[in-house]
């Protein structure tokens, strides 16, 4: 066949040349346009407010249908995947932001978000119900809406007993009887693993006789086992609750719990876990107004809202997490199931920010060993 | 001869002219958001970062990733088609009961969200497990896990090209002496080849680019570079490590699908294909029983041991067993779910279904231009067409939202999600149609040219129904990749389009008995309306005869 040869010649340059070209001029007109701030007028609806939050956001309906009759404003939720993905969004739409507030940013990315310069201020007159501890940023460009406890969970059954106390500080986890009872999760890969490993670092410092790595390598020798993500450690490893492994010990919330026995098949009268009170780390979150947000008053209204005793009292049960606001109650099911940590671990948002790519380095190369 | 040349200066406009619409939807959907993003992270003032290329290549743990993600890349695609071949020659030859479900719920590993499959092997590679020996967080779990994901992939595209081989061409083999072994090197598999060599360059970039599998069940020591890329986005935020990373992967990615396309031109030959409705038969003798019936019970054990796992759980109450989480699942999830499991399953279908439909649409174009030239303009298209499977989902999510919010703002709308999903699900229909496109004879096509049939009608009488088989193959997969896909859709869910494996997930998100329960009930109500989906999309024919 003749045909063979002579294809080859022919067609082949002219339309990889234009491919080429296409792909370049695409590359390059884009090139220009990167810093240029372009909020559309056209886009604009007061009768509309935009929140951009995480994926473990929740609300129940009544509490939505509350904000609408009180402000005449709809709220459209976008849901940005998890914590770090969404601060990643928002930092990289500074320039044409996606939505007004931004909620559940926390102390961990604090740092971050603020370098980033991506809050306007807003003080909120509902701040006067919110104890002074929660307010991290003296400029309030962000405001606290609620906080969470990241502590050890254990399976009553095995744990507490006549024959194994609770652990009473984070050191006693490196004693023999608590060898091969406890399962954390990786820092890199998972925000409760992180805040264990905050607590630690807070609670032996990074200093002195028993630095926060010998901890670790104590941990690691008592065989400690480390997931790469919480639904592993809580339903794969732990043997309390839902769970269907063999350890009494994981890294978990202070609200599982009353969560236990919410979700549990038939209505509990007592929880089948417990928390440990010792080395918990606290999680703050906050909600921000996104500079350049096309609807800044709606935003403030919606921040407002967040303080308010109907969403603060709705938090509990629909996000696991506990209300900032002082006057807020928490649900009957809260206050029987789980006792909130009174002295979690207190660490500077800033120093996280400086150093958690640094730790999270040297954890691992402990933990791999 | 006169008629030829004349026909072949037309041929690159044609081609041109079909290229047209499978190359804006990349330049817009692909190209544009990925130099968006990569120009954002490694030139965030203008000017090249190149300190985190640097970075990539100086520090120990990065090579380790970049070495880790190709070996085991390489491993898992070698065992997936040893351990799959048999199943494509025994779904491809054999008639048996049941056998277009069986095909069908192959895809289901697909559908379901790496949380889940990935407690399932927990279970059953733990010390408990049938296999009697800890597993978990080695390198055997994650090959195992790898397999288990892509035999489909290769049971069903090897399987696509092989029930269409003339069984003649074996039977003269093994009447001029040949044995069993060395008709199936010598005749076999030079003509499997082309299916062979698609198949397992898919099942590489699909393990190269491995991510739950390896986080779940691979434990600390283990990290692919699209696992690097996303802990550096959102653990570290840092884009300049991150963005480094993606483009080591795209220019690896790339080069193997270089040499990979290379290698399909040459290994393809023009042969005179069949009906596979011709070539099957029912197995025979009892070695053929016995072989076929091993095949099926090895199948079903493997890929249907984890499945029945879950479902046993779904099933597992505080009593025994019972449908009480089904009911509290349909009843509204138990306070659980935001959105109704109905609203989500619907979603689901209805993005699936879109999804599709544009990557049929668009496969099939591109696959028309790769599959009628051997030239540059084909390979290069041909790469350019795969490299979505090859490059980091992080990555491109992130670009959408800083690239396509011009001329029109679409990065809140639910039209992205069967967007991206179509990204992933194209390659597939490529793939899947090519080896089968080359194959056909030039001389039917010359045929009803002749006749005076025009390019158009060409391609609808003649091309259309000898690929239909493969397409609907691909389309079937397309439809599977977007229902279960995770990554994209939970960057980019809103409340009102929640699909069912971001419901599956945000169950499993919450402590409980009952939470767990009834992630486990919408996993096995996924996997139902996957298999029975899937039946109805292979049930499509065009053309009356619908095959040849």
């Amino acid at each position: 066949m003749s045909r063979q040869p002579s294809r080859r010649t022919l067609p082949s340059a002219s339309p990889m040349v234009a491919t080429l070209l296409a792909v370049v001029l695409l590359a390059a007109g884009c090139g220009g346009g990167g810093g240029v701030a372009t909020s559309s007028a056209s886009a604009e609806k007061s009768g509309e407010v935009v929140l951009m939050t995480h994926d473990s956001f929740a609300l129940p309906d009544t509490v939505m249908a509350a904000f609408r009759q009180e402000t005449g404003l709809e709220l459209r939720v976008l849901k940005s995947g998890d914590a770090g993905s969404m601060l990643n969004q928002a930092i990289l739409t500074k320039d044409n932001p996606m939505a007004d507030v931004i909620f559940g940013v926390d102390n961990t990315f604090l740092s971050r978000a603020l370098d980033e310069d991506i809050f306007s201020v807003y003080v909120s007159g509902s701040l006067a119900d919110v104890p002074d501890e929660f307010e991290l940023d003296p400029e309030h460009r962000v405001t606290p809406v609620d906080y969470g406890d990241v502590c050890l969970n254990y399976d009553k059954e095995v744990i507490g007993t006549v024959d194994l106390p609770l652990p009473a500080t984070l050191a006693d986890l490196t004693r023999p009887e608590y060898k091969g009872l406890l399962v954390v999760q990786n820092p890199a890969t998972s925000s409760p693993g992180l805040a264990f490993l905050l607590a630690t670092i807070a609670e032996f410092g990074e200093s002195g006789d028993y630095p926060w790595q010998q901890f670790w390598r104590d941990l690691m020798a008592n065989d400690v086992l480390v997931v790469s993500g919480w639904e592993e450690a809580y339903y794969s490893e732990f043997s309390g609750g839902a769970g269907e492994g063999d350890r009494p010990l994981v890294v978990s919330y202070a609200s599982s719990p009353p969560a236990e026995a919410i979700f549990a098949e038939t209505p509990l009268t007592e929880a089948s876990t417990g928390v440990v009170p010792a080395g918990a780390f606290r999680h703050i979150e906050f909600a921000a107004i996104l500079k350049g947000a096309r609807n800044p008053s709606g935003a403030e209204k919606l921040i407002d809202f967040m303080l308010s005793i109907s969403f603060q009292e709705a938090i509990p049960e629909s996000m696991f997490v506990f209300p900032v606001n002082q006057n807020a109650e928490l649900p009957d099911t809260f206050t029987r199931f789980t006792t909130i940590p009174d002295n979690p671990v207190k660490m500077d948002y800033e120093s996280i920010g400086h150093n958690r790519e640094r730790w999270i380095r040297e954890w691992t190369e402990i933990a791999i060993g | 001869m006169d008629r030829n040349r004349n026909r072949l200066t037309r041929l690159p406009v044609r081609r041109l002219a079909l290229a047209v619409a499978p190359a804006l939807f990349l330049g817009f959907f692909f190209v544009y958001p990925l130099v968006r993003i990569l120009q954002a992270s490694l030139a965030p003032s203008g000017c090249l970062d190149l300190a985190a290329v640097a970075e990539v290549f100086t520090r120990g743990s990065l090579r380790q990733v970049v070495w880790f993600t190709l070996w085991q890349a390489t491993v898992s695609t070698i065992l997936t088609v040893v351990v799959a071949l048999p199943a494509a020659w025994v779904f491809a030859r054999f008639k048996f009961p049941g056998r277009d479900l069986l095909r069908a719920g192959l895809t289901i590993p697909f559908v379901l969200p790496t949380v889940v499959v990935g407690a399932a092997f927990l279970a059953l590679l733990g010390p408990s497990g049938p296999l009697g020996v800890d597993l978990r967080r080695t390198i055997w779990a994650i090959l195992i896990a790898h397999v288990f994901y892509n035999y489909a992939v290769i049971v069903r595209t090897v399987g696509g090209l092989w029930a269409h081989l003339d069984p003649r061409l074996e039977e003269a083999s093994r009447t001029l002496g040949a044995g069993r072994v060395r008709t199936f090197c010598e005749v076999t598999l030079p003509l499997l080849s082309p299916a062979l060599a698609a198949a397992s360059s898919m099942v590489f970039l699909f393990t190269a680019t491995s991510f739950g599998v390896v986080l779940i069940l691979g434990g600390l020591s283990y990290a692919t570079i699209e696992v690097e890329i996303w802990r550096q986005t959102t653990s570290f935020l840092n884009l300049a490590v991150a963005g480094a990373l993606a483009v080591v992967q795209l220019v690896l990615v790339g080069g193997i699908l270089w040499l990979y396309s290379r290698y399909q031109e040459r290994v393809t030959v023009q042969q005179p294909l069949r009906a596979a409705a011709d070539t099957a038969r029912r197995p025979q003798t009892w070695r053929e029983r016995a072989i076929v019936g091993g095949v099926i019970v090895f199948t079903g054990v493997f890929l249907g041991g984890p499945l029945l796992l879950l479902v046993e759980r779904s099933l597992r109450t505080v009593g025994g067993y019972g449908f009480d989480h089904y009911r509290t699942l349909l009843q509204g999830g138990g306070g659980a779910l935001v959105l109704s499991p109905y609203e989500a399953l619907q979603n689901s279908l209805l993005y699936s279904l879109a999804a599709t439909v544009i990557s049929l649409v668009i496969g099939l174009l591109a696959a028309g231009v790769i599959a009628r030239g051997r030239d540059l303009l084909s390979r290069g298209f041909d790469v350019l067409l795969m490299l979505p499977l090859g490059t980091s989902a992080v990555t491109i999510g992130l670009g959408f939202l800083i690239a396509l919010d011009r001329p029109i703002d679409i990065r809140t709308s639910p039209i992205l999600i069967p967007l991206a999903h179509s990204l992933v699900a194209i390659p597939f229909v490529v793939r899947s149609s090519v080896p089968v496109l080359r194959a056909v004879r030039e001389q039917l096509r010359e045929a009803a040219r002749v006749l005076g049939a025009s390019p158009l009608r060409v391609w609808r009488e003649v091309d259309l129904p000898l690929v239909t088989r493969s397409v609907m193959v691909a389309g079937g997969f397309a439809f599977a990749i977007s229902l279960g896909e995770f990554g994209a859709t939970a960057l980019i869910a809103r409340p009102d389009t929640t699909t069912v494996p971001v419901a599956i997930y945000r169950l499993l998100s919450q402590p409980g008995r009952g939470s767990f329960g009834q992630a486990m009930a919408l996993a096995t109500i996924l996997m139902i309306v996957t298999a029975l989906s899937i039946v109805l999309i292979e049930r499509v024919r065009v053309g009356e005869a619908g095959e040849f």
